[in-house]
């Protein structure tokens, strides 16, 4: 009786054991990445979901190391404000790991200071000011939290010019441009390097327009434009976009637009603008049907089934950003922010984008993404009859340029 | 031809801008109420006419008109859910009944422009055009649109002053702006009148709303801009006087049109705010006010 009585309490002990583990596994807390991005915009819109799609995706297989993602969203009105406060309580109150944030580089650069502050890896999917990654270059120590994951002004520049070198002034012999871009902090090293870049692929610089983001009115702008007779208009334009386009085609403005044109790569572009952006061409990361890599389709055929419209460009990232901090994660084999940040500089992951890696400490843009072939090259697509075509690069293309009949191109 | 461009140009923003404070001016004429939601209004009836096209395909012109109607409609309700309880309140000092209603139409304005940027996004969206095109006019190439924006808002302008002037309620409207007393005591019905000139007040602002959205676009934030430049221009040209906000909007849009063409598109508004600035200065009652 007795010894039944032993056995019995080792059978609970044993039992009890047993239980404590398994509580313990499912009760590991989960891995929190905060999104602070912007619900309205359409730009920002698919920042959140893509997070969350990501999460779902690691979670059905297991999570990481047996921890769940979870994904905790702020919507910050498109303001740096509100956007800080939103940082400061997903860290002190949520107790998030780390915080994906904003295509906005103004609301990004007022985080990155704080992201120092509270030794917190953030990382945007869609901000592209290169003073992001100068103030990292700079103050390493304090500011390395802060990883670029798209691709800075600069670097988009000379995307457009390499693009520009094939599609414009190859086949249509174009010599001159003006740039046009609105007055923001993501334009200003944007602009220097079209300054730098157009005329290395032939294309001369007649004149630099910049004009407020709140401007309604373009008929001057496109009017001065035109005098001055270029074969292109080079834009760098995300604030506005329906605007200037529904007025260049109502102007029947004779030149064409190339170059960035952020809203243009949301599928909702054409209906928002009446179908006014026929033969705009953008750059871009992402397209409609383009296999970047063998990611990139899959990914947006489960956004669509899953909430019934394409993602804008910083939902491709934004989906990459959970799964390369689950894998720092991973890496690290921890949650504490320094080993998650040296874990992330090691990041070598094939993304919906391309293959991420980041530059290293030393390089003026440390934690950027490299670009160039074998890392991300960008697209550059045009609207065509109500889709999203790609024209560049040549492996990648899917169509031909054409323009709309106001267009006149240069005489050959 | 810069002088032909400037002249076009300004002729068609300013003729826009004119029929967007005419609305504004007329109810403050009449009732003595700023109505701070009348840029959200606009922008209600310009992406109500935007969705009516590229959602339920329905056409250009059947479009415009559902735009109207949702402005029309936004003008009912922004008089029955926020002027008109204040107006009856006995609960608020009557002092203090225009600063509430001053507050209540800007937080409605608000609640429109928020439930817009919820529903459809801030991005800016362009109202399908009736007319497409461009015409050579003087030298000039111009969308046939600014042409048709100009005429329009002429043809609405011209169209209430002949209800005002002409038509047996217009003037009771008109006398109401005189003296609100005097025409209770000839037997008329003042909420009847204050009913009418709110359905006036939604056909103009349905009406310029459209037209902006055709000839510019618009988004959930033009709401902000829209109502700050309606009530610079009523008070630049005279609060509640419909003739002096023609002229201001006229001085407006070409000071803005001038600007943008001859110094740089990023200053575009701000010789006409410091003009406003000025005119408050030496002549705090507006170019035309009567009080």
């Amino acid at each position: 009786m007795k010894r039944t009585f032993a056995i019995a309490m080792a059978d609970a002990f044993v039992v009890a054991c047993a239980l404590g583990s398994v509580g313990s596994a499912s009760a590991a807390a989960p891995i929190k990445i905060g999104v602070i991005a912007e619900a309205q915009a359409v730009a920002g819109s698919s920042i959140a979901p893509s997070a969350q799609l990501a999460a779902d995706e690691i979670n059905a297989k297991g999570g990481i190391d047996g921890r769940k993602v979870e994904i905790v969203v702020y919507d910050d009105h498109s303001s740096s404000a509100e956007a800080v406060r939103a940082f400061q309580r997903a860290v002190s109150e949520d107790k998030v790991n780390a915080v994906i944030a904003s295509y906005i580089s103004e609301v990004v650069l007022a985080l990155e200071p704080w992201a120092g502050r509270l030794k917190t890896l953030m990382i945007t999917p869609g901000a592209a000011s290169d003073v992001i990654t100068q103030n990292i270059a700079k103050d390493y120590a304090h500011n390395k939290y802060t990883f670029h994951g798209y691709l800075t002004s600069s670097g988009l520049a000379g995307l457009v010019c390499d693009a520009a070198k094939d599609l414009l002034v190859k086949p249509y012999d174009m010599k001159t441009a003006v740039i046009m871009s609105e007055d923001a902090a993501w334009t200003t090293p944007l602009d220097a390097g079209y300054e730098e870049c157009l005329p290395k692929v032939g294309l001369k610089v007649l004149d630099h327009i910049r004009f407020s983001p709140d401007t309604t009115d373009f008929t001057p702008i496109f009017n001065k434009i035109e005098a001055q007779k270029p074969d292109v208009i080079i834009t760098g334009i995300s604030h506005v976009g329906t605007q200037p386009t529904v007025q260049w085609k109502s102007q029947q403005v004779p030149i064409p637009m190339f170059g960035i044109s952020s809203q243009a790569t949301n599928s909702t572009f054409w209906k928002d603008t009446n179908g006014a952006t026929e033969g705009v061409l953008y750059n871009a990361v992402s397209g409609p049907g383009v296999a970047v890599t063998p990611k990139t389709l899959p990914y947006v055929a489960a956004y669509v089934k899953r909430y019934g419209n394409q993602p804008a460009y910083s939902g491709y990232t934004a989906y990459d950003e959970v799964y390369m901090i689950a894998d720092a994660i991973h890496r690290a084999g921890s949650t504490n922010s320094d080993k998650m940040v040296a874990a992330m500089e090691k990041t070598d992951y094939i993304g919906t984008i391309g293959r991420i890696e980041f530059k290293p400490k030393g390089d003026p843009h440390v934690h950027g993404l490299k670009t160039g072939p074998g890392f991300i090259t960008g697209l550059m697509l045009q609207w065509q009859d109500g889709k999203q075509l790609n024209m560049w690069p040549k492996d990648l293309a899917v169509g031909t340029v054409k323009f709309p009949s106001f267009i006149k191109l240069p005489a050959h | 031809m810069l002088f032909w461009q400037i002249l076009i140009d300004g002729f068609a923003i300013s003729a826009l801008y004119a029929l967007g404070a005419t609305g504004f001016t007329l109810i403050f004429g009449v009732s003595g109420v700023l109505n701070l939601s009348h840029g959200a209004i606009m922008v209600a009836a310009a992406v109500a006419a935007w969705a009516a096209a590229g959602q339920l395909h329905v056409g250009a012109y059947l479009a415009a008109l559902i735009g109207v109607l949702v402005g029309v409609i936004l003008a009912f309700a922004t008089y029955f859910v926020t002027v008109r309880p204040i107006q009856r309140s006995r609960k608020i000092a009557e002092a203090e009944k225009e600063i509430f209603i001053l507050t209540a139409t800007l937080l409605w304005g608000i609640i429109i422009q928020e439930a817009i940027a919820y529903l459809f996004t801030n991005n800016a969206k362009t109202v399908l055009p009736i007319v497409d095109g461009v015409v050579t006019f003087l030298g000039v190439r111009t969308p046939s649109n600014e042409f048709f924006t100009a005429i329009v808002c002429w043809v609405a302008i011209g169209l209430l002053w002949l209800l005002v002037n002409r038509t047996r309620r217009g003037k009771a409207v008109l006398a109401a702006s005189m003296n609100p007393r005097g025409v209770t005591l000839l037997g008329i019905e003042l909420s009847n009148i204050y009913l009418t000139v709110w359905a006036l007040y939604g056909l103009l602002a349905g009406i310029a709303g459209i037209l902006l959205g055709m000839f510019l676009g618009v988004s959930s934030y033009s709401v902000g801009p829209l109502t700050a430049s309606a009530f610079s221009i009523v008070v630049l040209g005279g609060l509640g006087s419909v003739s002096g906000s023609l002229i201001a909007a006229y001085v407006v849009g070409y000071l803005e049109t001038l600007t943008a063409y001859l110094v740089s598109p990023a200053y575009r508004t701000i010789p006409a705010l410091l003009l406003l600035i000025v005119v408050m200065y030496l002549r705090p009652q507006g170019l035309f006010g009567r009080r």
